[in-house]
């Protein structure tokens, strides 16, 4: 029997780290993701489980430790937020390409500056160009869920790559919801045990790892990276089928919410679709539009042809952008969602939305009106602009 | 632990644990620092190698070669304390769970560059954290890699392209920073400090004692760099002796707090004598630049008798 409990996001991740008793933590403290590092030293403190734990004196070191910890053999984990993964950029980077399963739990913050420390994928989108796989959560089930699955996708022999959990800072990491956790040993037995091929501290098998190769390797590397991220789309559904077996839990890339009949779709990543899906709701109750969602859930590897076809009906689509990237066209969304539907000849009108940057809410009226304008849109064919904003006050505005 | 002979032939018959065929210069003393440091280990005894980026990784470990009998990461420039340290405890939790059952050994080494300066957090952090390792930097007193920038362990007045002596300038203008005595600081089991002597005894029983001192422990050597130093390679070892016997580069060790002067010459020379044979204090002999040459002198008066005080 699966157990009911009320964790928050941060508690949701920390309890799944006990139950998969990882063999080495290194990690730093930065707000909102704080709280999963205490949790484990907690259970280390208590002698609940065997993971060393290793006080890194900042992010860099943290990720720099991971890495060398996951290539002795060890399975490695760590967690971030924000600033703390810009910091470990380079290090995202040497993770990815020296294939290490390692399992990063990120908890989505804005990028300074100014300094804030409110939900924002601007640390995640920022990565995305790094070879990790990622993986974003709606709600604290999702992110535990994802957490678990995470560990058998970044493994596989066919992936080898490694994945970053991500849930939105504090309306997820620290919201207390009611969540069902797997036991104990089920858990153990899904993960299973980490059993590397090749590693530091194989008494059989001296190895090397880090060279320096240069213009006739490096090319090729890239490319073994990229057929690692292709490899993992069937890994990623391989084991949220195995998921579902355990839990009754579907998974897949994307989230369709209602979108059998839909007309107007929004395209979203992260908390922020539970008000999306309230917003559905009552609108279709009220007015019987048809309306729908589609909300990612595996960023990377992207999954372009399956959401074009999942797009491929509607008349008009929102990209809703959570993070900057100042480009002319769009955030980063909005610029994959378009380039899939332009690959796949799809036909629906799109607009790219930037909202909720640094923290700032989004309501249940506020998507209300984004299917407003999509209805709009739909009729006029006219997207007067690549980008629009939710919230933003005018720079005219007095109001402070 | 240490042998209480040293036989210099012996020592030198053991198998080479840096195999031939790596890219580094001739004369090049970083080298000579890796292969004397890794013949302290035992034979048999395995070990993981780390390296910071730098003249050593990059010469080393060209994809698909390694110059290393032994595993080895490089993981960055900035890192080589944190990376062996992941490995480190890797080590103790795989061996807690009996995942493995051989003994290892980590060593790191760094440049001054990967050491001093970028590296300096993640290797205080290490050893703060006292992890069962030994971080070596060969210090040769610039970022070689890149070309002779200055660095935090660069001498004063040295002449180098980000220090260039010229009509307004005498070269580097601060003293390098002394981090042995930063990482004694660190109340660390094992520091010591060393070059190369004409038996290689000081380096090596102090690898030795670094490796088998359970704890963290730090190695700084002198490793002179004949492209950035300016001097034949056949000069090099007598450009180390000449730092020893004029106390530019004193051999000590800290054990466990306890500072220890491993060589005191009988005749001191003068300053002189170190800094002559390198174009990169060529500037200094210059008739106007006379005064420089006394206040490195008194530089190296003052950090002496400072040593030696702690040493008493």
């Amino acid at each position: 029997m699966a157990i009911r409990e009320r964790l928050s996001g941060n508690e949701a991740v920390a309890y799944a780290i006990k139950q998969v008793n990882p063999d080495v933590m290194p990690a730093f403290p930065i707000t909102p993701s704080t709280e999963i590092p205490q949790y484990v030293a907690n259970y280390i403190a208590n002698g609940e489980i065997d993971t060393e734990f290793i006080h890194v004196e900042s992010e860099h070191s943290a990720m720099s430790a991971t890495v060398g910890a996951s290539a002795a053999g060890a399975r490695a984990v760590t967690a971030t937020s924000s600033c703390g993964m810009a910091l470990m950029w380079e290090e995202l980077y040497v993770a990815a390409s020296n294939r290490l399963p390692i399992v990063l739990a990120l908890v989505n913050r804005a990028l300074s500056g100014p300094i804030n420390i409110n939900a924002d994928h601007s640390d995640s989108m920022g990565a995305r160009d790094s070879g990790w796989i990622q993986i974003y959560a709606e709600s604290n089930q999702e992110v535990y869920d994802n957490y678990i699955q995470a560990f058998p996708i970044a493994e596989d022999k066919r992936v080898h790559l490694p994945v970053m959990v991500c849930q939105d800072g504090f309306i997820t990491s620290h919201g207390v919801e009611n969540i069902l956790l797997v036991e104990d040993d089920k858990v153990k037995d899904f993960v299973g045990e980490y059993e590397p091929e090749h590693y530091l501290l194989n008494a059989g098998e001296r190895m090397a790892i880090g060279p320096y190769a240069v213009s006739n390797y490096y090319m090729e590397t890239k490319r073994a990276q990229r057929q690692a991220m292709i490899d993992a789309r069937a890994v990623i559904l391989e084991v949220a089928d195995r998921f579902e077996k355990m839990t009754g839990r579907r998974y897949s890339f994307f989230e369709e919410y209602r979108m059998e009949d839909a007309e107007y779709a929004v395209v979203i990543i992260g908390s922020a679709a539970g008000t999306c899906k309230a917003a559905i709701d009552e609108i279709r109750e009220t007015t019987g539009k048809k309306v729908g969602l589609v909300k990612i859930r595996v960023f990377r590897p992207f999954p372009e042809e399956e959401i074009a076809a999942a797009l491929s009906g509607v008349k008009a689509v929102a990209v809703m952008d959570r993070s900057e990237m100042f480009a002319a066209t769009s955030g980063p969304l909005g610029a994959e969602v378009r380039a899939a539907m332009y690959q796949a000849h799809g036909t629906a009108d799109v607009v790219n939305y930037f909202y909720g940057l640094g923290g700032r809410d989004i309501t249940v009226s506020d998507f209300k009106a984004v299917y407003d304008r999509l209805e709009t849109i739909a009729r006029t064919h006219v997207v007067t602009d690549m980008y629009e904003y939710i919230g933003l006050r005018s720079a005219q505005s007095e109001e402070v | 632990m240490e042998k209480t002979t040293y036989n210099f032939k012996e020592v030198m018959s053991k198998p080479e644990r840096l195999a031939p065929g790596h890219r580094m210069c001739a004369g090049c003393g970083g080298t000579i620092t890796v292969r004397t440091v890794l013949r302290a280990l035992e034979e048999g005894d395995r070990a993981v190698i780390g390296n910071a980026t730098g003249c050593l990784e990059v010469s080393s470990f060209m994809y698909p070669y390694t110059a290393y009998e032994d595993s080895y990461i490089h993981n960055a420039f900035e890192n080589a304390g944190a990376t062996l340290s992941g490995v480190e405890t890797a080590y103790h939790v795989l061996k807690k769970k009996g995942k493995i059952k051989d003994e290892f050994k980590f060593i790191t080494f760094g440049g001054d560059g990967g050491t001093y300066d970028i590296g300096f957090q993640s290797l205080s952090g290490a050893m703060e954290r006292g992890h069962d390792m030994v971080y070596v930097c060969y210090d040769n007193g610039a970022y070689m890699n890149t070309g002779t920038q200055r660095s935090s362990a660069t001498p004063q007045y040295a002449d180098t392209t980000t220090t260039p002596a010229g009509s307004a300038s005498s070269g580097k203008v601060q003293i390098r920073k002394d981090l042995a005595a930063i990482m004694a600081e660190h109340h660390i089991p094992y520091v010591g400090q060393s070059t190369f002597t004409s038996n290689f005894k000081d380096l090596y029983t102090k690898a030795q004692k670094a490796i088998y001192t359970p704890g963290a422990a730090f190695l700084n050597v002198m490793s002179p760099c004949p492209r950035g130093w300016g001097y034949e390679p056949g000069e090099m070892m007598n450009i180390c002796r000449l730092a020893v016997d004029t106390c530019y580069w004193p051999m000590f060790e800290v054990i466990e707090g306890r500072w220890i002067l491993n060589y005191e010459p009988k005749n001191k020379l003068p300053i002189e004598e170190f800094l002559r044979p390198q174009r990169r204090f060529k500037h200094l002999f210059k008739k106007e630049n006379e005064e420089l040459i006394g206040k490195f002198q008194e530089e190296i008066d003052r950090q002496w008798e400072e040593l030696r005080n702690k040493c008493s």
